[in-house]
């Protein structure tokens, strides 16, 4: 095996690379960003000076340890940050640093490239001061920003609470978070969720938290809007009552959970199945992350674990590499790894249930509401070319008719949305609607990029 | 249950579309059969160019045609389509260039086409974007733009509201003699008699045809198209090298889109034609030296098509040899956009009238019975060696 690339610079990456390292391998690390420690686990920059045991949390332990290991790692890995992957094509990863175009060929790749926020298009949702959730804790881990100075949290997600948190111990005022899942189905989803009592125990730590800093949270709501005219000045809801409210604010962080970054693993060649739980294709892949011939997947961009599963997720696909490639694996290890993920990615299931992604919501949009924002697409318009006579019923004609998804972001944040709206407008099961296809760049790459490159 | 019509359409695409509406607007019964969904293939992902100069000398008559019925499209279908009259504007980067440029100016001329012959200074100040490497350029304004997109579906709404049937997801299984006509079955259980049949089904045109003893060297390739954010609006003409290294343009809402060769390997049992992220790279470099402006614009799609593609570079056009009551239109070697309704055209001049005024003699099925003189673009266009690719179906 000469050439082994991991994909992630995450604690699925982290740990996939500690295992080859320690296996006498020297693998290549590429990472997109320019720290390691994915989205969770993100350093920031020396100069903001963060009390890291505030921003972390009950994390903190882990986040030292797995930035330690990187660095116990980094002489003996091959480290490419800063390092977009763009395209795949036959055994060669097709990269962007610094602007400039470049190659990374591989024998085995191992993808670990998390995930990012799922969004449901809402009135209002593209105003500035609107947030995604993941994205508003960036912004405070990497450049020590506040998105507004009043701010509501809403969807439904179990980071809605540790990020209204994170940011109330950074000073900013906190209007309510609001929960769009009610209670009741989080009592109902306490059987997979006691799949990992501690992660479990955190999250209500953590609300009892918000309750101690006399942060309204709101559960069940109904989000009806977010107003205001060139700005956010509030949010509307319907509260579990019933009644109708209005939360006056400046920002909103905004997220119904996450969704796998899974375009590199389409074009390394994976399959995609519908996965009824969360509702989303997600990529084939064996009990050890085996997606294909020399392709391997690890962590949130493989299905949602979460961290600790990412770790778990990534040792295993690392060593289901080495196994494969005439260096047996202990069994006891194997299984003890395998057994942690599958444990962590119930508990992940019993979590699509208590922070459910709001189906309903998306059939009871309003026709103006925009879906795809990168190309201002309407909900309405989006109905209208499927029922019009020889209408599109699949997501990818939806897109080719509508501009839907042909934007930036190529689907990334409107495509599960364009899903159930598909599929609502059909009246057809959502696996029907089908998945928006990949093709290179997976993200927008300048043309000068290609400038000092030989044709 | 068996259904009569008097023509059977396969192959949805923009030929079979544009057939299928003609054929109704002189009253006959049509039904449309397509694989697949209706424009979804070439027909609806190609780089949507109703380009006029440089093309093959004997298919300006055809062409000119078929600009009529496109400058006419809004009042035909209710429907523009995006169609825009852009003008094109064809660039040379050397003398040897120009000269072709000239070449091709006179024989568009001689079909009453008018181009405007433009020096290098003229060239900056009428289009100060272009970069420093245009030499030359000719500019024809007749020559414009739609949306390919939209379009075929448009077309086949119209041909639907005229009471064209079309049958959608039926992938036709068997052809047979029908007495003078034809028997048509599909895998989804229709069985059609006609009178006469259309073969429009692209780069998976070869089984009917071979079904009725005839066949030609077709192969698919599809063409690999790339588009940029949008920036300000300012490129009017689509942008064209004579080279073939590049070809773009920009849309009001200002995304660029761009196009080169050598075309991309395509698979049509499988259904696709990806681009390698060579060749994206290799459009970038090539688009920055015509217009050094966009060095800095951020490419955000790329996308191709499968088409069908034979050694002349010239489509199948015309009534089969040995089955009267069957016409072929198919293989259109990647141009098949600009002169898709007036091919469209000269199928129901043949089947409604029995004879055409437009020439189309050099596009009989007829000339892979011999062999055919190979054009130099399989050398220029297509990753050595062309014809090894994947043989349509």
């Amino acid at each position: 095996m000469r050439n082994v690339v991991i994909v992630g610079g995450g604690p699925a990456g982290i740990r996939a690379a500690s295992v080859l390292v320690e296996a006498g391998l020297r693998p290549v690390l590429v990472n997109e960003a320019r720290q390691v420690g994915g989205q969770g686990y993100r350093m920031p920059p020396k100069s903001l000076a963060f009390d890291i045991k505030a921003l972390m949390g009950s994390e903190a332990g882990k986040y030292r340890r797995l930035h330690s290991l990187f660095a116990s790692l980094q002489e003996r890995i091959d480290y490419r940050p800063g390092t977009l992957v763009w395209g795949i094509h036959d055994k060669v990863l097709h990269t962007l640093c610094d602007d400039v175009a470049g190659t990374i060929p591989y024998d085995a790749l191992i993808l670990a490239t998390g995930a990012t926020d799922r969004i449901m298009p809402l009135p209002g949702w593209t105003l500035p001061g609107v947030f995604a959730l993941g994205g508003a804790q960036v912004i405070l881990k990497d450049q020590g920003c506040l998105i507004g100075s009043r701010i509501v949290f809403l969807g439904s997600s179990p980071l809605l609470f540790l990020a209204a948190l994170q940011y109330h111990k950074f000073g900013a005022s906190i209007a309510a978070v609001v929960d769009t899942t009610p209670l009741s189905a989080k009592r109902a989803a306490l059987c997979d969720l006691a799949a990992s009592p501690r992660t479990l125990a955190r999250g209500v730590m953590y609300r009892a938290a918000l309750h101690m800093a006399g942060i309204p949270v709101i559960d069940g709501a109904t989000p009806l809007g977010i107003d205001g005219k060139d700005q956010v000045e509030g949010v509307r809801i319907k509260d579990g009552r019933g009644s109708e409210r209005f939360m006056s604010c400046d920002a909103v962080a905004y997220g119904y959970g996450l969704k796998p970054e899974t375009q590199l693993a389409e074009l390394a060649g994976a399959r995609f199945r519908f996965d009824p739980a969360f509702r989303l294709w997600l990529p084939e892949a064996d009990a050890d992350g085996r997606a294909g011939a020399d392709l391997y997947l690890a962590g949130d961009g493989a299905a949602i674990g979460g961290a600790d599963a990412a770790e778990a997720s990534g040792a295993l696909a690392a060593r289901a590499l080495l196994a494969d490639t005439g260096r047996p694996q202990p069994a006891t290890e194997l299984m003890s790894l395998r057994q942690k993920v599958e444990r962590l990615r119930r508990f992940q299931k019993g979590l699509a249930r208590a922070f459910a992604w709001p189906v309903a919501q998306s059939a009871a949009l309003d026709d103006d509401t925009i879906a795809c924002r990168c190309e201002a697409v309407t909900v309405g318009e989006i109905r209208t070319a499927v029922q019009a006579p020889l209408g599109p019923r699949e997501v990818n004609r939806v897109k080719a008719i509508t501009r839907c998804g042909m934007g930036r972001c190529q689907g990334r944040f409107c495509g599960p949305a364009l899903q159930e709206i598909v599929a609502g407008a059909c009246g057809a099961p959502i696996a029907d609607a089908g998945r928006l296809r990949m093709q290179a760049p997976v993200k927008p790459i300048p043309l000068h990029a290609a400038a000092e490159l030989e044709p | 249950m068996t259904t009569k019509t008097r023509v059977v359409v396969v192959g949805g695409g923009l030929i079979g579309t544009w057939t299928s509406l003609f054929l109704a607007r002189r009253g006959l019964k049509v039904i449309l059969i397509e694989k697949g969904i209706v424009g979804a293939q070439s027909s609806g992902v190609n780089f949507g160019n109703l380009r006029l100069q440089g093309r093959h000398p004997g298919q300006y008559p055809l062409s000119i045609r078929s600009q009529a019925i496109w400058e006419d499209i809004e009042e035909l279908i209710s429907d523009s389509c995006e169609f825009e009259k852009t003008g094109h504007l064809y660039v040379a980067m050397n003398e040897a260039e120009q000269e072709k440029l000239e070449q091709h100016a006179r024989v568009a001329e001689e079909h009453g086409l008018v181009i405007e012959r433009i020096g290098r200074d003229e060239l900056r100040g009428r289009w100060p974007w272009l970069g420093e490497g245009p030499q030359a350029a000719t500019y024809s304004a007749r020559d414009a733009t739609a949306n390919p997109r939209l379009v075929s579906v448009a077309v086949a709404r119209a041909a639907q509201r005229l009471g064209t049937e079309i049958v959608e997801h039926s992938c036709v299984t068997d052809v047979r003699r029908n007495g003078a006509g034809f028997t048509v079955k599909t895998d989804t259980g229709r069985a059609v008699d006609c009178d006469a049949m259309v073969n429009s089904a692209g780069a998976w045109a070869l089984a009917i045809a071979e079904a009725f003893g005839e066949t030609a060297p077709m192969f698919a390739a599809g063409p690999p198209q790339f588009v940029t954010e949008p920036v300000p609006y300012q490129v009017r003409p689509s942008v064209q090298a004579v080279d073939g290294s590049v070809i773009f343009r920009q849309i009001p809402r200002g995304n660029v889109i761009f196009a080169g060769y050598p075309r991309t390997a395509a698979d049509p049992v499988l259904n696709r034609a990806p681009v390698p992220p060579v060749k994206t790279l290799n459009g970038m470099r090539n688009l920055m030296r015509i217009a050094p402006f966009l060095k800095s614009a951020q490419v955000i799609r790329v996308w191709s098509g499968i088409e069908g593609y034979l050694p002349d570079m010239l489509p199948v056009i015309g009534e089969s040899e040995t089955t009267p009551g069957l016409f072929y239109a198919f293989g259109f070697c990647g141009h098949g956009f600009q002169v898709g309704p007036g091919v469209a055209a000269v199928l129901v001049d043949l089947i409604v009238d029995g004879r055409t005024d437009t020439p189309i003699d050099l596009f009989s099925i007829n000339r892979f019975k011999n062999a055919v003189q190979v054009s130099d673009k399989l050398a220029r266009e297509f990753d050595a060696p062309a014809a090894s690719g994947r043989r349509a179906g």
